[in-house]
């Protein structure tokens, strides 16, 4: 009976500290508490459990990443940011550049990698416009044209609605041929692309009065993470066109591309880190950009519980591992 | 004669393909055999649609195993076929964009192929983390190298790395988190893979110039040349 009393007035406790938590902190701050003493608690559980050399079961692997992940989505956590060297190289090309400047931003990507590369290609494509870059955009893939779509009729120029088709920005769209079509545009475009997603012939649009091939840009950004993709446009239209080329890339890609820089890659935005970091310079550097959406800044909560669960997993894993070689020699 | 025809349209393309990046006049040229590639490119989109037509539809006359399968791909495949090329609900017509927003096919994009395939992509993040855990142990100095590299670039990049290395001292930033991932970025991962890159480019050449040689001809169906 002494035991129930004592269990009851324990559960009593601790809903009155519940709710006086709930009732001192907002319901945004309540939820990152309450996700975060989850996940920390969980992973010291799972962690002394590990001494006695226990294996976890990959369903609660899979538990904790979920709730890492989820987590912040719900109750955003957001940090500061600095930009490395290879964001704010990006950066700096694009700031440097003089008004006017013709820009041309390649959408080489599928929706599996649009999370991490479509950040930084709106962000990108943003602090053009707001620079007063004139912009093409196209895509090597398919699937980029409609993701293209998306981001100029969602998020881009909403933001920019004085802007003109055909005179500050245009769409050509996607062309088949992967490498091909950079062979082809590094020194003709109208052979590649006779009109634009809407039909209008090259000829009749005003960006493309002065531009007749790509050695004539004066920066190339290229989205993606697939083949064709940033390396291509460095081997088939930087180099031979003598042009300055960028990369916006998952992540995953990026590792690949670092041999390029910084001789023929301007700089590398890898993954939604590199998305976080020119969000975070284009905030800094434009203090009426502040309320813009920045998707990258937002997914680095994820991110960083999700790289923090992944590092604890692994420190558990070896636990287990050396645990289980002593218990073996022991026996 | 069937050999010595494609020996040769191989031949004189990939010689003039290589020659035009050397010779301005012939740039032309170059482009020209270039957009022949895009021609021809797109016989191989209603070759492939074709093949996959026709298996499905087999698939499905026999009956055979998940044969329920096919019938989405079909389903699917016509689907997006019939409103990409009638531009159906397109707000601009025939001559428009096939993606404006509003036509059904963007529609389609956006709310089934979108979420589709960023789902398929998202399920990663569960395996790779289970797979960490099984595979990132220190078993020996190679694995334990291997371990500690993937530390510091998981924690490099994210900011908690940042917090966790800002007391060192700015004259020994080198052994903060972020620019020790940025290190191993740029030393040993640059050399590893400019080395694969070197040896991949010179696999290239080798192989392009074997192609155009007519030594290698297993494209023609035969083992060597």
């Amino acid at each position: 009976m002494g035991k129930v009393n004592l269990t009851l007035l324990l559960a009593a406790v601790a809903i009155v500290i519940i709710i006086a938590i709930a009732l001192i902190f907002p319901l945004e701050r309540l939820g990152q508490l309450y996700s975060l003493l989850l996940i920390f608690g969980g992973l010291v559980a799972l962690l002394l459990r590990s001494i006695f050399a226990k294996e976890v079961d990959r369903r609660i692997i899979f538990l904790f990443i979920f709730v890492a992940v989820a987590a912040p989505l719900l109750f955003p956590i957001t940090f500061s940011e600095k930009p490395t060297a290879v964001v704010k190289a990006v950066f700096d090309r694009v700031e440097s550049l003089p008004p006017g400047s013709t820009v041309l931003l390649s959408f080489d990507f599928d929706p599996a990698m649009a999370p991490e590369v479509q950040p930084m290609a709106n962000a990108i494509s943003r602090h053009c416009l707001k620079k007063g870059h004139k912009v093409i955009f196209m895509s090597l893939w398919a699937t980029g044209q409609a993701l293209l779509t998306q981001s100029l009729t969602n998020t881009i120029l909403p933001e920019f609605p004085e802007k003109q088709d055909g005179i500050d920005y245009v769409n050509i769209g996607y062309k088949a041929g992967n490498e091909g079509v950079l062979n082809v545009i590094v020194s003709n475009f109208e052979k590649m692309f006779p009109t634009d997603v809407n039909s209008v012939p090259l000829g009749e649009i005003e960006i493309f009065d002065d531009i007749r091939s790509c050695r004539d840009l004066d920066f190339i950004v290229s989205f993606g993470g697939g083949l064709p993709g940033s390396k291509e446009w460095v081997l088939f239209v930087g180099d031979p066109g003598g042009v300055d080329v960028a990369a916006g890339v998952a992540a995953v890609v990026a590792p690949q591309l670092y041999p390029y820089y910084p001789a023929q890659l301007v700089g590398i935005l890898g993954g939604v880190k590199g998305a976080a970091e020119y969000e975070f310079s284009l905030k800094e550097t434009y203090p009426d950009l502040k309320d813009m959406d920045t998707p990258g800044l937002k997914m680095m909560g994820p991110q960083t519980l999700a790289h923090i669960v992944i590092i604890s997993f692994i420190v558990i894993g070896n636990i287990i591992y050396f645990r289980g070689r002593r218990k073996e020699k022991g026996q | 004669m069937r050999r010595a025809i494609p020996l040769t349209i191989l031949a004189v393309v990939g010689t003039v393909l290589i020659v035009s990046v050397f010779l301005p006049p012939l740039e032309n040229l170059g482009e020209d055999f270039t957009l022949f590639f895009d021609i021809i490119a797109v016989f191989a989109f209603f070759l492939g649609g074709g093949n996959l037509v026709r298996i499905h539809f087999n698939k499905l006359w026999r009956k055979r195993k998940d044969w329920g399968f096919s019938i989405v791909t079909l389903f699917g495949f016509f689907f997006m076929l019939v409103i990409g090329l009638l531009k159906i609900g397109n707000p601009g017509g025939i001559g428009a964009d096939p993606t404006a927003e509003g036509s059904w096919f963007q529609e389609t994009f956006n709310y089934v192929i979108n979420p589709l395939q960023s789902t398929m992509y998202a399920l990663l993040a569960f395996f790779v983390a289970s797979a960490s855990y099984r595979a990132f142990r220190a078993k020996n100095r190679e694995a334990t190298l291997l371990l500690l590299a993937a530390f510091i670039i998981l924690l490099g990049r994210t900011p908690f790395g940042v917090m966790l290395t800002a007391w060192v001292p700015e004259s020994w930033s080198i052994a903060q988190i972020p620019n020790l991932a940025v290190w191993i970025m740029n030393s040993p991962n640059l050399a590893g893979q400019r080395a694969i890159i070197i040896g991949i480019g010179l696999g290239v050449v080798s192989m392009s110039l074997r192609l155009i040689l007519g030594i290698e001809r297993s494209y023609l169906g035969e083992d060597r040349g």
